[in-house]
């Protein structure tokens, strides 16, 4: 009887601790998501509610006309008011996830009388979703190492300022859903490849499907996914679960992938997905192997294998070779021209100067490194190791995943974003062992007499913690063990093998009291670093909207709202169909507030258009308006932060215009605009620079100002200060200078009497010789 | 060398056959459904080849179904599989739930994408 009460309360005791562990990991995840929520609020707080940078107000444009129209319409929408005259098929060329669900959240809220408008929507979309992509975090790491890591990690990535830029308040931009889906996809994964079960390789599968839907990075998760199936089936893992995790996923996921009018049958005739269906293959001869591995004698497999063998070389040898002729008879090999940046960096430079000139695009320097991921990148390597010390299918595959994200982010900054998840759950492993360790000391050295069986929450390696500062320096012997999880799930029939051989061994690999203490302290006091530093990154270099400026000076602060200022000018003082043409970084803001016509925008998708204006931009005023007249351009827009000096105006930007545009057009050579190899505006420039549609634009009547024309950018005085305009007419100055916009003067009545010099004069532009109206400016 | 490789072969398939006889008859008749469902893939495969592959979503809906079918019919296999030590405690009914669980998200996305 005895025997069997003693059990008893210490069965309701364990029961009780667990309630209470259980009860308390909601809360912290509660408090979790209010941190991930309101750590990016300081936008909202320092500026206004409002949208920021370019490509976000392109997304809430179409978050409007879909809460305006409603689906159906804006599935099929033709949007004419941007690439004009070519258009823009919306329906096809948008990841619809992001405006889908910042719509039904505004329908449902509306729907239960809570009239929050789509901005309020839409500014609040990018929090909301950073608090359930931590969520995701914890249930990832819960999968791979337990509760105690998931935590440690979910409450990193809540922070992680690589993370908080993609996604502060007002940055309604696809990566704000997109990696909630993309954390969410892999927890789906290794819950799968943990379990077995088919519903979950289902419910992956349909994680899957909103992760393409959001975002142009879906094709990270179909890579990783198969790199991890070879990786396992090449160390000897293989098991049905593999099979139940992968092939499903496949073969559902491309079908919904298809399904997405961006990607359609990019699904299955693209080289970034014919990774996934050589593992398919692949998979499935081996788990053929395997089965006539286990229906057949050793002796009757061998002979099996060297028919089989025999025969399949050659069948496997005219298949691939049918194969690497198809894709090798395309020009880029099958591959997109963004993946192939990817694989190959200097491609972009060499062959597509848009890609390249995307400031998100170039490789990032060794500071951004810490300043996006902080602390973490040196907990990442403890991380690594951690994993290995029981190496299971899901630490291989966050192995896999930090190392594959290590990479790509080296290759294009706007890709730390990918790394910030793996960075975290690595760090959160780290320091949950080495917590572990520390806790696991203090407690045996407190109560030294009895080894109770309590710790069965064991003994673990003291993971390579020294790289973690430098200061747990004070001479603790870190001692490389074997270790058996934290009596979690499967690992139970294990836990007791080990036990019995480290209990044992169990006396060398406890630290000292006052050092385990020491470094518990060192642990906090790195992890209060961390929290100031991510909150000083989210409130001082992430927060900007880009649309408004502020500046402090000695008289207070000061706001600059120029960019508002003059869309709001177009929107009231020009007429609806009226064109207006700019260089593309601003189409997006001026089709959405202004909601006039556009030439270029941010989609970058026809660079001959671009090229156009371009060259536009770069030729002499003449030529210039032809150009301009040419496309029904009404309103040229420059933006020009010589007088306030705002760096990155579009006399910054021009060098690209002239790259791009002297790709396509080669009457443009960007020599011409360079004194001896240097970018100069001042009195040393180029007679091209001097008299070209930009410098002119952006420098009219700039010496009015202070009288002798010195621009607080370049710092330097201009080189031409007295000229007129003869083209154009200057309609609008911002308070700040900051946009120009100048309309096109109509051609005139009378031609005077030069028609016959004009076919000589303009072999320069090579425009007038395509045109069928006679140039009545020469 | 080719009379033993003959002779290999004819033993390989014996053994192969008897091992197999030897299977339960649920899996035997998974194992049909999934031969079944192979099959109507490389028959349509066939078509395409013939006619020309013009309304591709048809075409990949259509032969992307029957593999999936198949593989899921596999995964099915291999949960109910009393061989298999992993999935003891799993009961067949529940293999069986997600089994047409999953089918029928299949087919739904199969006929969303059919046109």
């Amino acid at each position: 009887m005895a025997a069997l009460e003693s059990p008893q309360p210490a069965a309701t005791a364990t029961a009780m601790r667990h309630a209470f562990g259980n009860v308390l990991s909601v809360l912290i995840l509660v408090l979790i998501g209010v941190l991930a929520f309101s750590i990016r609020l300081f936008s909202v707080i320092k500026y206004e509610s409002v949208i920021h940078e370019f490509d976000p107000y392109f997304n809430y444009r179409v978050t409007q006309f879909l809460s305006k129209n409603g689906i159906y319409e804006f599935w099929n929408w033709f949007d004419d008011r941007t690439w004009y005259p070519l258009g823009r098929v919306i329906g096809g060329t948008v990841y619809p996830g992001l405006t889908l669900t910042a719509g039904t959240i505004w329908w449902f809220l509306n729907s239960l009388n809570i009239p929050l408008s789509v901005e309020t929507v839409c500014v609040f979309t990018a929090p909301v979703f950073s608090a359930f992509a931590s969520w995701a975090t914890y249930l990832l790491t819960q999968e791979v190492k337990g509760s105690g890591a998931g935590l440690a990690a979910a409450v990193l990535l809540a922070m992680v300022p690589s993370y908080i830029s993609r996604s502060v308040a007002g940055s309604y931009d696809n990566e704000a859903v997109a990696i909630f889906a993309l954390i969410f996809t892999f927890y789906l994964y290794i819950k799968t490849l943990n379990t077995g079960s088919l519903f979950y390789a289902t419910l992956n599968a349909l994680a899957y499907f909103y992760m393409v839907c959001s975002w142009g990075g879906y094709t990270f998760i179909i890579n990783l996914i198969p790199m991890h199936v070879l990786l396992c089936i090449v160390t000897g893992r293989y098991s049905p679960r593999l099979y139940i995790a992968y092939a499903p996923l496949v073969v559902l996921g491309t079908l919904l992938a298809a399904l997405v009018p961006v990607v359609g049958f990019n699904a299955v005739l693209t080289s970034e997905h014919f990774a996934s269906f050589l593992v398919f293959i692949i998979i499935h001869v081996v788990a053929l192997v395997y089965y006539i591995k286990g229906i057949l004698t050793p002796k009757m497999f061998k002979v099996a294998v060297t028919l089989v063998v025999s025969i399949g070389m050659v069948v496997c040898f005219i298949v691939v070779a049918i194969l690497v002729a198809l894709v090798a008879s395309s020009p880029t090999g099958g591959w997109s021209g963004r993946s192939l940046s990817l694989l190959d960096p200097t491609y972009a430079s060499k062959y597509i100067p848009i890609i390249a000139s995307v400031s998100e695009h170039q490789p990032p320097t060794w500071p951004s490194y810490f300043m996006d991921i902080n602390v973490l990148a040196f907990l990442v390597p403890a991380g690594i190791i951690a994993c290995f010390s029981p190496l299971s299918d899901s630490s291989s595959f966050v192995v896999l995943y930090i190392v594959m994200s290590v990479y790509f982010s080296g290759v294009m900054v706007r890709l730390m974003l990918v790394l910030a998840p793996a960075a975290c759950i690595m760090s959160g492993i780290a320091l949950s062992q080495a917590f572990d360790v520390f806790t696991g000391s203090i407690k045996y050295q407190l109560g030294r007499s009895s080894n109770s069986t309590d710790d069965a929450e064991d003994t673990n390696n003291a993971p390579k913690d020294d790289a973690s500062a430098g200061k747990t320096d004070k001479g603790e012997e870190i001692v490389k063990e074997r270790s058996s999880k934290k009596g979690k799930k499967k690992e139970r029939e294990p836990a007791d093998k080990p036990s019995v051989k480290s209990k044992a061994k169990k006396k060398a690999l406890v630290l000292p009291l006052e050092t385990s203490i020491v470094a518990l302290l060192l642990l906090i006091m790195l992890g209060a670093f961390y929290v100031i530093h991510c909150v000083w990154a989210a409130a001082e270099a992430y927060s900007a909207p880009s649309i408004v400026l502020t500046s402090q000076s000695r008289d207070g602060l000061h706001v600059f709202d120029d960019f508002r200022e003059s869309y709001a000018w177009l929107s009231h003082n020009t007429d609806v169909d009226d064109k207006v043409a700019s260089w593309w970084d601003y189409g997006y803001q001026t089709t959405a507030m202004a909601n006039r016509t556009v030439i270029v925008d941010n989609n970058t998708w026809n660079n001959t258009h671009i090229a156009t204006v371009g060259t536009a931009m770069s030729s002499p005023e003449k030529a210039a308006w032809e150009i301009f007249n040419s496309l029904d351009v009404k309103y040229v827009l420059v933006v020009f932060g010589g007088l306030i000096g705002y760096p990155s105006d579009d006399i910054n930007k021009f060098l690209w215009m002239v790259r791009i545009g002297g790709g396509v057009f080669p009457h443009i050579k960007e020599a011409d605009y360079l004194r001896d190899g240097q970018y100069r505006i001042n009195s040393e420039a180029t007679p091209t620079m001097l008299n070209c549609l930009m410098y002119k634009l952006s420098y009219y009547r700039f010496v009015e100002t202070d009288g002798k024309g010195y621009d607080r950018v370049r710092r330097t005085e201009i080189g031409k200060k007295h000229f007129k305009l003869t083209h154009f007419e200057e309609v609008f100055t911002s308070h700040h200078w900051m946009v120009r916009i100048y309309k096109l003067k109509p051609a005139r009545n009378r031609i005077r009497g030069r028609a016959k010099k004009l076919k000589s004069k303009t072999t320069s532009a090579g425009w007038s010789s395509k045109s069928e109206k006679k140039n009545p400016w020469v | 060398m080719v009379k033993s490789t003959t002779k290999d072969a004819r033993d390989l398939f014996h053994t192969l056959r008897s091992a197999y006889v030897a299977t339960p008859t649920n899996l035997k008749i998974i194992d049909l459904y999934v031969c079944f469902a192979v099959f109507t893939a490389l028959i349509q495969v066939a078509y395409m080849a013939l006619v020309g592959s013009f309304p591709f979503n048809s075409f990949l809906s259509g032969v992307l179904s029957c593999i999936g079918t198949a593989v899921l019919a596999v995964c099915l296999r291999i949960q109910v599989n009393k061989e298999n030590k992993e999935f003891k405690n799993l009961a067949p009914e529940r293999a069986f739930a997600d089994f047409v669980l999953c089918n029928l998200v299949l087919h739904l996305v199969i006929i969303n994408f059919l046109g």
